[in-house]
């Protein structure tokens, strides 16, 4: 069985990214417990489950903007919460949100994020971004007049702007909302070249995209209440 | 160092593309001045003597004006959430938010302020003090409200509650600037004055960011 997509065990060798035991609480609702997942260099993980489950809390987590109730994130063996400050830099985290500045063009809003991670020559890595993207044709063109899938290929650029090397992890939550099929298909190669590179990426998704060998997590097999078959939509977001 | 120049440029660059926010700032602080010989009546003796206050007061009105967006609209577009996790920190962001802010609305609120001193008959030796005083006040606003803005963040009626929250911490702010420019008037030295306020400020600055931090991390968990 050591082809099943499951997710391993923890503390297995060649792992980069670790969760053990991993417990989230927002608010009062416990969304997952004891969840353990490890990922190597060049691993995805794709992260599945019903709505509320917790995929978007896990990856929260595992960017470092929310903190395990109980459990630890580890790289390399070390707590992640002891260097926020490395683990910032390593990884790329795209939410809900795309982040695009009405005010600001396709180009600047990259060169935002590109000046950012410390690497020269922000205006060059941003126009090579773009073009990754196939938007070089708008980036003079002011966030407010691109359609919400350019918003999201502009926010998804912000991976292609640093190296594999220097930003290995990719968390991906729904990167393939709004996105139509050629720009999905140039997101798997991106993540597919990304993993080629030594990099991880870890994403939650609903449609189809090609991941391969990607391990699969379902994140609703940690909840508390995982007979809670109706469990469903029940509430998206933060528990009130 | 780098990263917050960085920041700064980005905030000022937007500050400057959405443009309405300084210039309101700066309008409100003069037309909030110029009701009071309106209301109180053209007597230049009475308008000499609550010139001070009135003009710091209203100066720390218009600060306030701009605060609520100060971290809103990076919060609701997700902007906030990647600035958090770039490489600099929460830190470097609030101080190139705290520093934007004065210089989108504190700084027009000094150069305006020798106008308005003219308009309320503020006597002659009464306007390097004035200057001094809002050039040490106005960015202790910046910094006490940008706190108050973060804390609230996220926070229903947060543009309510924000004034609430801030307004109490800025008199003794409000305190020493009045008293500095009243001891200018009345011929004694304004140095005290603006020495405590000069220490409130340093205190400010050193804390602020932190604390701006802190609340922003929570606003975002």
């Amino acid at each position: 069985m050591r082809a099943a997509p499951s997710p391993t065990a923890a503390a297995s060798p060649g792992a980069l990214l670790e969760a053990r035991a991993l417990t989230c609480l927002r608010g009062a609702r416990l969304v997952f417990t004891q969840l353990e997942f490890s990922l190597a260099a060049g691993g995805a993980l794709l992260l599945v489950g019903h709505n509320g489950s917790g995929k978007s809390s896990l990856l929260r987590l595992l960017a470092g903007l929310s903190r395990p109730f109980a459990g630890g994130l580890f790289w390399q063996n070390s707590p992640i919460a002891e260097d926020m400050e490395a683990h910032r830099a390593r990884l790329r985290y795209a939410g809900h949100q795309d982040a695009v500045k009405p005010a600001l063009t396709a180009l600047e809003n990259l060169c935002v994020w590109a000046g950012l991670d410390g690497l020269p020559d922000a205006t060059g890595r941003a126009q090579a971004a773009l073009a990754q993207v196939e938007l070089s044709h708008i980036a003079d063109m002011p966030g407010r007049y691109l359609s919400a899938g350019q918003k999201k290929r502009v926010n998804l650029a912000r991976l292609a702007l640093a190296p594999a090397a220097h930003a290995p992890l990719w968390l991906l939550d729904e990167p393939a909302t709004a996105l139509d099929r050629d720009s999905v298909a140039r997101l798997a190669a991106l993540m597919a070249r990304h993993r080629g590179d030594g990099g991880m990426v870890v994403l939650s998704t609903h449609s189809a995209i090609d991941l391969p060998g990607a391990q699969v997590l379902d994140v609703s097999l940690f909840s508390a209440d995982a007979d809670d078959a109706d469990g469903d939509d029940a509430a998206d977001g933060e528990a009130a | 160092m780098k990263a917050i120049w960085h920041l700064l440029r980005r905030e000022l660059r937007l500050a400057l593309r959405q443009g309405a926010d300084a210039a309101m700032a700066v309008l409100f602080f003069v037309l909030c001045v110029v009701m009071f010989p309106f209301g109180i009546g053209p007597e230049p003796g009475i308008l000499a003597r609550i010139a001070p206050g009135v003009i710091l007061v209203a100066a720390l009105l218009a600060s306030l004006l701009s605060l609520d967006r100060l971290f809103q609209a990076d919060h609701e577009d997700g902007s906030l959430e990647l600035l958090a996790l770039s490489p600099p920190g929460l830190e470097a962001v609030a101080v190139a938010k705290l520093a934007a802010h004065w210089l989108v609305t504190g700084l027009p609120l000094i150069l305006a302020s020798p106008l308005l001193a003219l308009f309320l008959n503020l006597p002659a030796e009464g306007f390097p003090i004035l200057l001094l005083a809002l050039a040490i006040t106005t960015p202790l606003l910046s910094l006490i409200g940008g706190v108050g803005a973060a804390l609230t963040l996220g926070a229903r009626r947060g543009g309510v509650l924000l004034p609430l929250l801030v307004m109490p911490l800025y008199i003794p702010a409000l305190i020493f600037a009045a008293a500095a420019i009243d001891a200018a008037l009345m011929g004694h030295s304004a140095r005290p004055h603006l020495l405590l306020l000069g220490g409130l400020l340093a205190g400010a600055a050193t804390l602020a960011p932190f604390a701006v931090a802190a609340a922003l991390r929570t606003a975002l968990d």
